[in-house]
């Protein structure tokens, strides 16, 4: 080998060359939060994958705004999507943003299990800490009773369908169904006069238990007992939502031949035309125009048909913009600060909402899709009303639910174990709608056990 | 060789004791090289494979979220595991698979590898399009595969399957058509990896061989069945006990094409694995999830052990 120097420094450079990305890479992870100027630098949730770019850009403006109101800090919008699958890996791996918004049904075991931080003290400092609706704030706080993000949306689940679907099937646009009845007879109409899926629920991945849970609750009844102690999935209600679904899949054909649905896909299928109706959150027309690109002409959302009883109502849920567990003092401060900027104080200050249409006008992003009062009732109405003249998405293609909403009851989420128990319930809807002979009654015995297993350990 | 005189007969000068240094360590140096080249290897895969199958035979003790401190909790994990009934459910599932695996994917290569290396012209090109699959990524071909699946009657199976007055076929979308859609994909993507080894291992059969063969008034299937499938017999071992480790592990197709529905018809080991570890975020039990990887990791280890004692005579 020393008869050739050249090969041994060729061998030499090349391990130096392999090995030495692997040691930087190994070094190189550490957190830095503020720069050699004293600034503060957060990450924040910024757009969905997908999203097109004018959502981008009217991010980047907020940010630009945010940072001159608030010179030490350095904002850093990022692509970043709420999904259970790679949340706690990435917080482990220091890939998550300082901040972002998580379900209000996940919040409590996050908190739980300390990996989103408590920033009570910084929450209370801001002006209208004291005005939040008691159940919405409620979704923000730990079992401990700290608060650990500020709410920022809450939704209520409506009935979202296609009007050029409904005039080909005959129907009137205008009239969208009031009782589960009519529910299956348009679809049963739009599937034999246009070949679309009538109507469509989502199955997979935790969204069909959160959608029978829906079904459930219009039909008067719960899935656990308001405690979270007891497991109630074996009721009437949801036998009769899963027979109705079974009626529709088998007897009428018109719930399409795929079944294999969650959020995203049923978005995508909805927005091209393939479906009649489907229920999802009142606030899903932003994601199905930035990200799916829905004629709005053809979209229509109603109130969701509830059954007669004193205990039926609609299922309500929304997020809470939480902070990393990982982020330091400084950059939970900064996190809550943008939070208030970006999010919030457009539910609470009229002003501030008419500055945030501004940049969503400038940015042709859709501004007036219904939400539900983050705050009391009066405070939203003035928002609304301040809101009014930059209105651009068809509010009155939407009148069946805000109309209706305010009557209809809000019901949260299971309150323990939530994610799993929607797991258990995903196979009995799979299951109801890819088997005609299922069988219901032990389906839902079977799914009522493995739930209150669940809900006994935790 | 200490004290050798130097050549011009001083010991103890300088150029001498440099020379002994030299032929000191020229051994070592010897044996440097290779350390040296390896290095790199061995710290990727130190870092990337050992390191963290240490880690997880650690983790399957403790119980973790990976951001507070894990806590040690003994064989827990391990009998929760045995207890879970969905286990015996991914089990089946994937022992079905990998049955179906071998009925549908095993021989498809063979046959494909024994008709291309007859083939005279254009071998090139059927060699490519065996391939061309491999080259794919796996996502995306799953991807394309579930508009291919489309259960509706206008799906693109669906509609060739009408033309001769078959289906529709609910592919995804049934207990019992899931499972062999998803070996169908599987076969296809897989298939052309196996058409390559087998393609190598033909050229070496002597083609004497199948003149002697001819010779003796052997037809086509006597010729493979004498003298091509006795030459392969070695490498199809190998392909075989390869496919049952692979099969075992199947992860990608439930995962993409199902989730492991309907109703769980389609939920693999792995697949329980990975929804041990990430279905809930607050409930994410990565302790789980490297026990039930860890018994699956031994178990085979032990079949492939067994495997190979089993076929040692037969194989040479």
């Amino acid at each position: 080998m020393s008869h050739h120097p050249r090969r041994r420094a060729l061998a030499l450079a090349s391990v130096v060359a392999l090995t030495g990305p692997l040691l930087l890479a190994a070094c190189g992870s550490s957190d830095d939060d503020s720069d050699k100027s004293g600034k503060v630098t957060i990450t924040v949730e910024g757009w969905r994958p997908g999203d097109e770019q004018g959502t981008i850009d009217a991010v980047k403006k907020q940010a630009a705004a945010f940072m001159k109101e608030h010179p030490d800090v350095v904002v850093k919008p990022m692509e970043w999507e709420w999904n259970a699958e790679t949340f706690a890996t990435q917080l482990a791996g220091g890939q998550l943003p300082t901040t972002f918004r998580v379900p209000f049904t996940d919040t409590k075991g996050l908190a739980e299990r300390k990996q989103i931080a408590d920033v009570t003290e910084y929450v209370d400092a801001l002006p209208y800490a004291q005005d939040f609706n008691p159940s919405v704030l409620a979704a923000a706080q730990g079992t401990d009773g700290k608060v650990y993000g500020l709410p920022t949306d809450v939704y209520g689940v409506g009935l979202h369908y296609n009007r050029k679907l409904f005039q080909q099937a005959g129907l009137d646009p205008d009239k969208p169904p009031t009782t589960w009845d009519e529910v299956r007879a348009d679809a049963k109409a739009i599937a034999d006069k246009t070949g679309a899926a009538g109507y469509v629920q989502m199955t997979t991945n935790n969204t069909g238990g959160w959608m029978l849970t829906t079904l459930t609750y219009a039909l008067g009844g719960r899935m656990e007992s308001d405690d979270g102690a007891e497991a109630t999935i074996d009721n009437a209600a949801t036998k009769h939502g899963l027979e109705l679904l079974h009626s529709m899949r088998w007897d009428d054909h018109s719930m399409g031949s795929n079944t294999s649905f969650e959020w995203a896909p049923i978005n995508e299928a909805f927005a091209a035309g393939k479906i009649g109706m489907y229920m999802s959150g009142s606030d899903v027309y932003n994601a199905l125009v930035t990200t799916n690109q829905v004629d709005p002409s053809s979209y229509g959302l109603a109130a969701l048909p509830l059954a007669d009883g004193g205990s039926v109502g609609i299922l309500g849920g929304g997020s809470v913009a939480a902070v990393n567990a990982k982020a330091s003092a400084a950059q939970q401060k900064a996190a809550v600060a943008w939070n208030d900027f970006y999010r919030e104080r457009k539910n609470y200050d009229p002003e501030a909402a008419v500055a945030d249409a501004e940049v969503l006008k400038a940015s042709n992003q859709p501004i007036g899709t219904p939400t539900l009062p983050v705050f009391d009732e009066a405070t939203w109405q003035k928002v609304q009303d301040a809101l009014k003249p930059y209105v651009n998405v068809p509010r009155d293609q939407m009148t069946s639910f805000t109309d209706g909403v305010f009557q209809q009851t809000l019901i949260p989420e299971p309150a323990s174990q939530t994610q799993a128990v929607y797991g258990v319930l995903d196979a009995v809807v799979q299951k109801v709608l890819t088997d005609e002979h299922a069988d219901i009654d032990g389906l839902l015995a079977d799914a009522d056990k493995k739930a209150q297993q669940l809900l006994d350990a935790s | 060789m200490p004290g050798r005189p130097s050549s011009d007969g001083r010991p103890g000068t300088l150029p001498i004791r440099k020379a002994t240094m030299t032929a000191l360590l020229a051994p070592l140096r010897r044996a440097a090289a290779p350390v040296l080249f390896l290095l790199p290897m061995l710290l990727v895969f130190g870092l990337f494979s050992w390191w963290p199958i240490v880690r997880s035979v650690v983790m399957s003790l403790q119980q973790t979220n990976l951001v507070t401190a894990p806590e040690f909790v003994g064989l827990d994990n391990f009998r929760a595991v045995l207890q879970d009934p969905l286990l015996a459910t991914a089990v089946q599932n994937t022992v079905w698979f990998a049955l179906l695996a071998l009925v549908i994917g095993y021989p498809v290569p063979l046959v494909l590898a024994v008709i291309m290396s007859d083939v005279r012209r254009a071998r090139g090109l059927y060699t490519l399009l065996a391939y061309l699959p491999v080259v794919i990524p796996p996502a995306v071909a799953v991807l394309l595969w579930r508009i291919f699946y489309d259960a509706e009657p206008t799906g693109l199976f669906n509609t060739v399957l009408g033309w001769v007055g078959l289906g529709p076929v609910p592919w995804l979308e049934d207990r019992s058509w899931a499972m062999p859609s998803l070996v169908l994909e599987a076969t296809w993507a897989a298939a052309g990896g196996t058409v390559i080894i087998y393609l190598a291992a033909l050229v070496s059969v002597p083609p004497e061989l199948y003149d002697a063969a001819e010779v003796d008034g052997a037809g086509v299937l006597r010729k493979i069945w004498h003298v091509t499938l006795p030459h392969l017999r070695g490498v199809m071992l190998i392909t075989l006990i390869l496919q049952i480790i692979g099969t075992a592990q199947v992860f990608l197709e439930p995962y993409l094409f199902t989730d492991g529905g309907p109703d769980n018809a389609t939920l693999t080991v792995l697949l329980l694995v990975y929804n041990y570890a990430f279905q809930n975020t607050t409930g994410g039990d990565y302790g789980k999830a490297t026990a039930l990887s860890l018994m699956l990791a031994a178990f085979l280890a032990c079949l492939s052990l067994v495997y190979f004692r089993v076929t040692r005579r037969w194989a040479s």
